[in-house]
């Protein structure tokens, strides 16, 4: 091969290489890209039809309710507009306590919210990502 | 006093780190050797008073002086000795001091041992240097002064976050930065050689062990970080594809093509321009994560806004370095263009797919962690990109990567052939298929293409890395221990795929609701509560689980201590898992709450061969070690090693 010819095969390859890569990747963008709404905006609707979505809020104090020996619990989440209750089975993570925030990852079946994850996260103060913006308890309030 | 000397301390090290800059890159500039005989006093005394700052903060930590705000929110009377010291960098203001005492002593290392090295050149490395210092130290000075009083002072400190206090997360930032901080003498090394318009072989060969050892540093730093996540979270996961561990991985992948592509540079004088641009990038996306990490963004952009002044100092300097620095390299990079080819089936075809391959992976990882960002910036939504998209499209550019480096490590400089290493090719190709089969029904469940191929290609590699020295010491060559590292790195690759692809393929996971005195089956394994009972620690208390295990014939294998503890000032809950460790599995338990009516919950979780994955990643730290202890560095280079394990070691 000459010299030319060669490098526009590897200029071809890599090309070729690229647009799989970022074909591939766009995929499971589309399949794999979680929404993450607050209670208000489940409430407005906004997360109708979709599969599974985040939802973020804080745990209303005095709302986890347990059935007794069961890893079954309900606790209901607050961005201080709307409440809505979510439904999870499994062990809680370190960080999950009431009045403090928490993300929540399932779906919505008949009006409440199903979760198969309760979210922790890696940082050393534990807020989950974005609650501090969308959500702020109205003066006043002590969550 | 401690404080304000502390202060004072920090205000010398930048007025030294500008004098540093100033002589080293106008002296040499202007060829004024009185103005480069500056250089290296400065970087020394810089180097000290940094330290001397540090050192400041630490006495503070240990002698609980609350009157400094760092200290009062990090620490606390009860805290055990050994974590008043990681107290230090358990924040964001300690952190960034700790960066810049570790960039202060790699730049020492760079002025005492660079002493072989053309005056001019080294001058502007150290001169470049003391730029990245100065911005530093004028950031940690403006927004992020570790010496802050508080008034009124506490009576005690609000301690240190309790996910914090643990051996390998106390040794977890020094060792990162010291990674992340070492691309800037990779960094500052592509600057000088730019800034002359000049870039050979000899240059490539001082840069090399410099780039090793702060790759290898980078290695160890996030295997610490993914073992602690493994069993501190307590959830037993190992990598999450958060972006806190991305913005780690994202200089690691395009440090690791650097590595490659400057062996290409050393060998063979190619790739030169590609070679600066991933000694910029490497550097480039070191001061991003700890941007990304340190800035508040990840947690919330809100955040970020409302204390807009870090993240925008933080930005700016990183559109200063990077810009500068791609600037240069649009200038001067034409300049260096190199003359000799390279056949298409040659070790240079290779590390170039490598690198084309990391830089891919680390440019989708880069998109995946900050697109969230940018929408949520833009108010164009929330979302998250989870971990399945981050595994799909590393798993794009890593499987063709292992494949390549298995047939790779067996071809040569210039032109390889490929008749000589067929057999041994094929019958590699062979053994490893038969045992990756074998594994695969070991295993059981549903045979699935891509865990064969992660099995496969984990085995062909580590008999690649075995096989290929063994036929080179038969025909009667030596190797070179610079080789012996390359082919011990991509053994551990081999056996960090292997750990990697049967811990998540096979691990079997179970929360339980669960009474004392029952037991539960998993995987073969039956587990059984016996007790339950507090214990207290020096500044927690905890309610701690025996967990008996015994195999499938009753035999019992051990007791496990998991814990869940209460930190007393912070009041926050923490699990600490019991594990049982051998050589081809992990048994994990982890102690949930009080479920009423007598019950507990716990987390069960067998993990096979999750081991090799750590191992292998600190047998590639190994391989780094020996490659960058190569006496043809060591010549060039005398004490160099050494002189930064010390460097380490008082970081």
């Amino acid at each position: 091969m000459t010299p030319r010819r060669k490098r526009l095969t590897a200029v071809v390859l890599v090309l070729v290489g690229v647009s799989i890569a970022t074909g591939l990747a766009l995929r499971a963008f589309r399949d794999n890209v979680v929404l993450y709404f607050t209670p208000a905006e489940v409430a407005q609707g906004k997360a109708n039809g979709k599969r599974a979505f985040r939802l973020g809020g804080m745990v209303l104090k005095g709302s986890v309710v347990r059935q007794p020996g069961s890893l079954t619990l309900r606790f209901d989440v607050t961005d201080y507009i709307r409440t809505l209750t979510v439904n999870y089975t499994g062990v809680l993570p370190d960080l999950f306590r009431e009045g403090q925030g928490v993300v929540v990852h399932g779906s919505l079946a008949n009006g409440e919210f199903m979760a198969d994850e309760v979210l922790a996260k890696h940082d050393e103060k534990y807020m989950p990502r974005d609650i501090a913006g969308k959500i702020a308890p109205p003066p006043g309030v002590n969550p | 006093m401690t404080a304000e000397l502390g202060q004072i301390a920090l205000i010398l090290a930048l007025c030294l780190a500008l004098s540093q800059t100033v002589f080293g890159l106008v002296g040499a500039h202007r060829g004024w050797a009185n103005w480069m005989a500056v250089v290296r006093p400065a970087t020394i005394g810089q180097a000290g008073f940094v330290a001397l700052a540090f050192l400041l903060l630490v006495s503070a930590f240990l002698g609980n002086d609350f009157t400094v705000q760092y200290v009062a929110f990090n620490s606390n009377s009860e805290l055990p000795t050994v974590y008043r010291v990681a107290a230090v960098w358990g924040a964001h203001e300690g952190s960034m001091l700790l960066w810049a005492l570790i960039l202060a002593l790699w730049s020492l290392a760079v002025a005492l041992l660079s002493r072989s090295l053309p005056n001019a050149f080294a001058s502007r490395v150290l001169g470049v240097l003391g730029t990245i210092s100065t911005g530093i130290l004028l950031f940690i000075l403006l927004t992020s002064n570790p010496f802050t009083r508080a008034m009124p002072a506490p009576f005690d400190g609000n301690d240190l976050n309790p996910l914090l206090q643990d051996p390998a997360l106390a040794m977890h930032p020094p060792i990162l930065y010291t990674g992340y901080v070492g691309f800037a003498v990779a960094f500052a090394f592509a600057c000088a050689a730019m800034i002359e318009g000049k870039l050979d072989q000899a240059w490539a060969r001082w840069t090399r062990p410099w780039t090793i050892v702060a790759w290898l540093f980078l290695t160890v730093g996030i295997t610490l970080g993914s073992w602690w996540a493994y069993y501190e979270l307590g959830w037993g996961g190992w990598w999450m594809w958060d972006p806190v561990e991305n913005a780690s991985f994202m200089p690691w992948l395009v440090g690791t093509a650097l590595v490659h592509s400057l062996a290409v540079t050393e060998r063979r004088g190619l790739f030169r321009s590609w070679t600066l641009l991933l000694a910029i990038f490497a550097f480039s996306l070191s001061l991003i994560g700890t941007f990304l990490v340190r800035s508040g963004i990840i947690v919330s952009v809100h955040a970020f806004a409302s204390d807009p002044m870090r993240g925008v100092f933080i930005l700016a300097l990183l559109a200063a370095y990077i810009l500068g620095a791609l600037m240069l390299y649009a200038w001067r990079a034409g300049q260096l263009r190199s003359s000799s080819g390279f056949e298409l089936w040659s070790r240079e075809s290779f590390i170039l797919f490598n690198n084309i391959l990391l830089v891919i992976a680390a440019a989708l990882i880069f998109i995946g962690t900050l697109y969230p960002l940018i929408l949520a910036l833009l108010k164009l939504g929330t979302i998250t990109i989870g971990p399945p998209v981050f595994q799909l499209m590393f798993l794009i550019a890593i499987i063709p990567l292992i494949g390549l480096l298995a047939v790779g490590m067996h071809s040569s400089w210039k032109r390889a052939r490929l008749a000589p290493v067929k057999t041994r090719l094929i019958a590699i190709a062979a053994v490893a298929a038969v045992l990756a089969a074998i594994l695969l029904f070991t295993f059981g469940g549903r045979v699935r293409l891509i865990v064969f191929m992660g099995l496969f290609l984990a085995i062909a590699t580590m008999f690649s890395a075995v096989s290929e020295p063994i036929a080179r010491l038969r025909r009667g060559l030596s190797i070179p221990r610079g080789a012996v590292g390359m082919f011990v790195a991509h053994f551990g690759v081999g056996l960090f795929t292997l750990g990697a692809t049967a811990a998540s393929t096979y691990q079997v996971e179970k929360d339980v609701s669960i009474a004392l005195g029952q037991s539960e089956k998993l995987a073969g394994y039956e587990f059984k509560l016996a007790d339950l009972r507090m214990v207290e620690g020096p500044n927690y208390v905890a309610r701690q689980a025996d967990v008996i295990i015994s195999d499938s014939q009753g035999r019992v294998i051990t007791t496990l201590h998991p814990q869940k503890r209460i930190y007393r000032v912070q009041q926050q809950p923490m699990t600490e898992a019991g594990i049982d460790v051998n050589w081809q599995r992990d048994l994990f338990v982890a102690l949930g709450d009080d479920l009423g009516d007598g019950k507990w919950s716990l987390r069960l979780q067998y993990k096979p061969l999750i081991r090799y994955l750590w191992l292998g990643s600190l047998i590639m730290a190994l391989g780094g070690i020996l490659a960058a202890s190569d006496r043809r560095y060591r010549t060039a280079i005398a004490g160099e090693r050494a002189a930064v394990g010390a460097a380490t070691e008082r970081a």
